[in-house]
């Protein structure tokens, strides 16, 4: 396969206005399925979280996880949707090897919410607004193995195993209105709103929302229209969009791809398309010979859901404080600049920071462990910033060994090293690295009293006064504890010893 | 043939506790009847003996040791069609395609019977997925009717039906879909009740049409259809669909019913069913019942159901579309068949050529139908007008309950037609089901209760008893009023007149 030609991006944006609609799929934390009640812990051994419903054996029936119906609910009053006061689940079907009834228990056009809208920073501090078309409620699949194959995927494999273990997991399904008139910025605006719907789901507690482990995954449809035009292009679907920065990259991606074939004169087929992770492209998805029917028509095994006003109303009562609004108060708690409050959203750390605080760091000391130093550790390992080794109760007992003066700050990065390394905790690595503080005063004076007598000149400018020149005191006296003493400290003594 | 075999399970029971007669010895007359005459009825596709009897030992000890019977029918044998799912029993819907799967669980119908002390003697015959009125459409060959071994026991539950003519059970579990336990019951001269949707729970039933599927009892006699109605009825969580509401007093209704009096009862005759189309002696036997009804003090008035008309096509656009979607899962990948697994078909071609070769010739036809009907840019002609015609048959059955308290009707056209006489023209075989079917779609309860012989054919006939929803009381009380009267002026059960089978 050769590959694709695109098109350089600052002409795409010249010529083309793209469209954007972002369909993403929320894994539920629910502890049972959505129609049965097997467990849903991720990565059991395959097939042992099934059972008669969600293996669609013969005769079993579905029953309505009323958890799930509440999560959907409160992710819908996040998203300032209305919530149907009725609404039915639907049949969709289509046949596959890991879908165990060859349909899926989804919703049709009865979503449990609908007419949404999501307020979204950029990096910038813009603010855009995203339209919700609806939140509704589903069932995952199976999983595929395809053995033998080279590239993984079905064509061409030896054999395949199905696990079943994910099928009947909830989903919500939440799904934008066409997102218009981004122009050059919409892969950023398509990150950004993945990212700031994370952060209302992790709010929210309904979801993991782990993109690496599939628990939030997001489906990218990007269309392009040629400046001036009013009707929408033909739009592709990119699916297998693992992380924020992927999303990003997919919908550029495309950007360009389309914009290749279109000033070629060509058309864009209307396909679904993989990202691939490796060189930020996107590739064809199987072609069907025909558009496909799912048949869709309302469940027959389950009764409708009609939520009383006064559930809808207790289910508003229990939404946690949003992200949006949490940062205002943060900003204000903090008293932090708009840029600084930018830095910290930007670097995914205000949960962090927010919990080393609670966990007693001061905001200021727990912003500059993770805004700077940890993130930059992030980036390093290509990781995000939450999914670095270390908790913020550990971030916040370094800064409070530091408070007490038994760390200087090059020993506390040395203890956050140790701790990123898997040494154990703040204290344990203190311990065996041999990081405190020397605070031994006979100690300090043994070693200054070295100094003095090694550099009399030095010792007889000090004592004529020239207070400054106990600086290349303490630098030696710092040499001689390899660093772990309080240079303040050291200076008071030398001082002392001079008078 | 061992006289225990013709009792009715009522008696059975009441033998069994008052230690006339063991279970473990009821039990086994009726796997001897099975053994004597199932090769020429073919009720059964499973018998499972070692269960049967270990099941009766079971109720002859609680009744060794004085204990409380499980139920009223503790020790009785019965016959489950094999729709219902029961642990380590195979379960094939009278279809190839479920080849060698054995259920690892147990529908809720079977776990209450087991519970409730019922002897499970094995599953019965049926058309393939319940779709037929014959049991011609079964793989495993047609059952058939022991009132003359020539013709159809009805359908889908005719394995069900013929075992209770046949004296190889004096139980049976049905499926009423259309009618494939009222129908079944009208053409062997045998009593079946399809209660109101949501009364007995779906729970490991072979899903054929989620919205239309109800379980309900097969006997010999209104009471003892009344007893198992209260046995397997009542609310289960793990039917979403299952009515939360105690089963109704159908037992006390029969026994009620019994004592002859329906004064005060005002009773509906069908208007669209009658005239055209019905055999004459379906008709005498029909117009008898009336005058019986009457007889016994119930005003009978006609009533229009205007939209019944459109019933029927309205069932053969809704049933095959759920059915498409709920025979979707047979497809070889994790039970039953498997056709053409080799290293050269795809995944997709095994699904392909299993169901090619599982599936028989009217499962295949109404996938294609329902398929059809639910395809974008024809579901709104099709499924969407039958669902319109749907609330207006439910309109017509509440505006005639307004006026009187059941209605009845013939439970079917014709009497029990020969094997093979219909097979070719589906149209023919859908007619079967013309009068059963309104219920089906209203979700209310309706039952037969045989009628009589009709004269050119000595066949039996049945009464249809329709009532609103979860008023089975009001219809298990005008059938037994009605059996005791017909048994009395006939001088016996209608029954005890089938032919006499060759062991
Ligand atoms: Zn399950």
């Amino acid at each position: 396969m050769t590959a694709a030609t695109v098109l350089d991006y600052d002409e795409v944006i010249e010529r083309f206005d793209p469209v954007l609609g972002l369909e993403v799929h929320v894994e539920l934390n629910t502890h049972t399925k959505m129609f049965c009640g097997c467990p849903t812990t991720f990565g059991a051994e395959p097939n042992t979280q099934v059972c008669p419903t969600c293996l669609g054996l013969p005769g079993s029936l579905p029953v309505v996880n009323r958890v799930a119906v509440e999560s959907a609910m409160r992710i819908g009053l996040a998203l300032n949707c209305e919530i149907a006061p009725w609404c039915r689940f639907a049949r969709k079907n289509y046949f596959y090897p890991d879908m165990p009834k060859n349909f899926q228990t989804s919703q049709y056009d009865e979503p449990i919410a609908f007419n949404g809208s999501l307020d979204v920073t950029l990096e910038d501090g813009t603010v855009v607004t995203v339209a919700i078309e609806r939140a509704h409620m589903e069932e995952d699949t199976g999983k595929s193995l395809h053995v033998g194959g080279a590239t993984g995927r079905i064509h061409g494999a030896d054999h395949s195993l199905l696990d079943y273990n994910r099928a009947g997991v909830p989903l919500i399904e939440i799904v934008t209105k066409p997102i218009e008139g981004m122009g050059e910025r919409a892969p950023e605006v398509a990150r950004a709103y993945v990212s700031t719907l994370r952060d209302l789901l992790r709010a929210l507690d309904v979801s993991d929302v782990r993109m690496d482990q599939g628990s939030l995954r997001c489906d990218a449809n990007v269309s392009l229209m040629s400046k001036g035009a009013t009707e929408f292009g033909t739009r592709t679907e990119t699916k297998n969009v693992n992380s924020l920065r992927s999303v990003e990259r997919a919908v550029r991606y495309e950007m360009t791809r389309q914009a290749a074939i279109l000033v070629e004169g060509g058309s864009i087929l209307q396909e679904t398309r993989h990202f691939q992770e490796a060189t930020g492209t996107t590739s064809a998805g199987r072609r069907k010979e025909t558009s496909e029917d799912y048949r869709y028509f309302p469940e027959p095994d389950l009764v409708p859901i009609a939520p009383p006003a006064e559930w809808v109303e207790q289910l508003r009562a229990t939404l946690p404080e949003m992200p949006s609004e949490r940062r205002k108060r943060i900003q204000a708690d903090w008293q932090l600049t708009d840029l600084e409050l930018r830095d910290l959203v930007n670097a995914g750390a205000v949960d962090l920071v927010a919990a080393t605080v609670d966990a007693g760091a001061s905001p200021a000391e727990a912003r500059a462990w993770w805004v700077s130093y940890l993130s930059q550790e992030a980036n390093s390992r290509g990781l995000e910033l939450a999914a670095l080794p270390i908790t913020p109760p550990q971030v916040a007992r370094v800064s409070a060994l530091v408070a007490e003066g038994k760390l200087t700050n090059k020993l506390a990065r040395e203890v956050i090293d140790g701790v990123l390394a898997g040494e154990g905790e703040p204290d344990e690595v203190v311990e065996k690295r041999g990081l405190a503080v020397v605070s031994d005063d006979s100690a300090l004076y043994a070693a200054i009293d070295e100094a003095l007598a090694a550099q009399p000149d030095v010792a007889d400018k000090i004592r004529g006064g020239k207070v400054a020149a106990a600086g290349a005191i303490v630098g030696a006296v710092m040499k001689t504890t390899k660093g772990q003493a309080d240079a303040k400290r050291v200076r008071e003594l030398i001082l002392e010893r001079c008078t | 043939m061992s006289d225990l075999t013709r009792l009715t399970a009522a008696e059975l029971a009441d033998k069994i506790q008052k230690k006339d007669v063991s279970a473990v010895e009821v039990a086994q007359a009726h796997l001897d009847r099975i053994a004597a005459v199932d090769k020429t009825v073919n009720a059964f596709l499973y018998v499972d003996t070692e269960r049967a009897l270990s099941a009766a030992r079971a109720v002859d000890e609680d009744v060794a040791a004085g204990r409380e019977p499980a139920s009223p029918l503790a020790g009785v044998p019965l016959a489950l069609k094999d729709v219902f799912v029961m642990e380590g029993a195979p379960t094939t819907c009278g279809s190839k395609i479920l080849e060698g799967w054995s259920p690892p669980y147990d529908a809720t119908v079977t776990r209450k019977l087991l519970e409730a002390g019922v002897v499970i003697l094995g599953k019965t015959n049926m058309d393939e997925f319940a779709m037929g009125s014959s049991t011609e459409n079964s793989a495993f060959g047609p059952s058939r009717n022991p009132w003359d071994l020539d013709r159809i026991p009805g359908g889908s539950g005719g394995g069900s039906s013929a075992s209770l003519a046949a004296f190889e059970a004096p139980l049976a579990i049905g499926t009423d879909t259309g009618g494939s336990i009222r129908q079944p019951g009208s053409v062997t001269g045998t009593v079946g009740v399809k209660p109101t949707y949501g009364g007995v729970s779906r729970y490991g039933l072979v899903a054929f049409s989620s919205s239309l599927d109800q379980g309900g009892p097969c006997a010999r006699t209104v009471l003892d259809a009344a007893l198992l109605h209260e046995v397997i009825g009542g609310h289960d969580p793990l039917d979403s669909t299952s009515i939360d509401a105690p089963v109704p007093p159908v037992v006390a209704a029969a026994r009620d019913g019994a004592r002859g009096d329906l004064s005060g009862m005002r009773i509906g005759i069908v208007t669209e069913f009658q005239g055209d189309g019905y055999q004459a002696g379906v008709t005498a036997a029909f117009v008898q019942a009336v005058e019986t009804l009457k007889g016994l003090g119930a005003e009978v008035v006609e009533v229009s159901c205007p939209h019944f008309d459109y019933a029927l096509p309205a069932y053969y656009l809704i049933a095959p579309s759920e059915a498409s979607s709920n025979l979707a899962r047979f497809d070889a990948m994790r039970y039953g068949l498997r056709t053409g697994d080799d290293s050269a078909n795809s995944a997709e071609q095994v699904m392909a050529l299993t169901r090619e070769a599982g599936f028989g010739a009217e499962v295949k036809r109404r996938i294609m139908i329902g398929t059809y009907a639910l395809s974008s840019g024809y579901y709104d002609a099709y499924y969407g007008q039958a669902q319109k015609v749907r609330t207006l048959i439910t309109q017509d059955f509440e505006k005639a309950f307004e006026s009187v308290d059941v209605l009845i009707s013939p439970t079917t056209p014709t009497t029990a037609f020969r094997i093979g006489e219909r097979a070719d023209d589906p149209m023919a075989m859908y007619l079967a089901d013309l009068c059963t079917i309104p219920a089906n779609l209203a979700g209310t309860p309706a039952m037969s209760v045989p009628a009589g012989l009709s004269d050119e054919d000595g066949l039996p006939v049945g009464l249809q008893v329709m009532a609103p929803a979860l008023a089975e009381p009001r219809m298990y009380k005008v059938a037994a009023a009605f059996e005791a009267a017909r048994d009395a002026a006939s001088g016996g059960a209608l029954i005890h007149r089938v032919p006499e089978l060759e062991a």
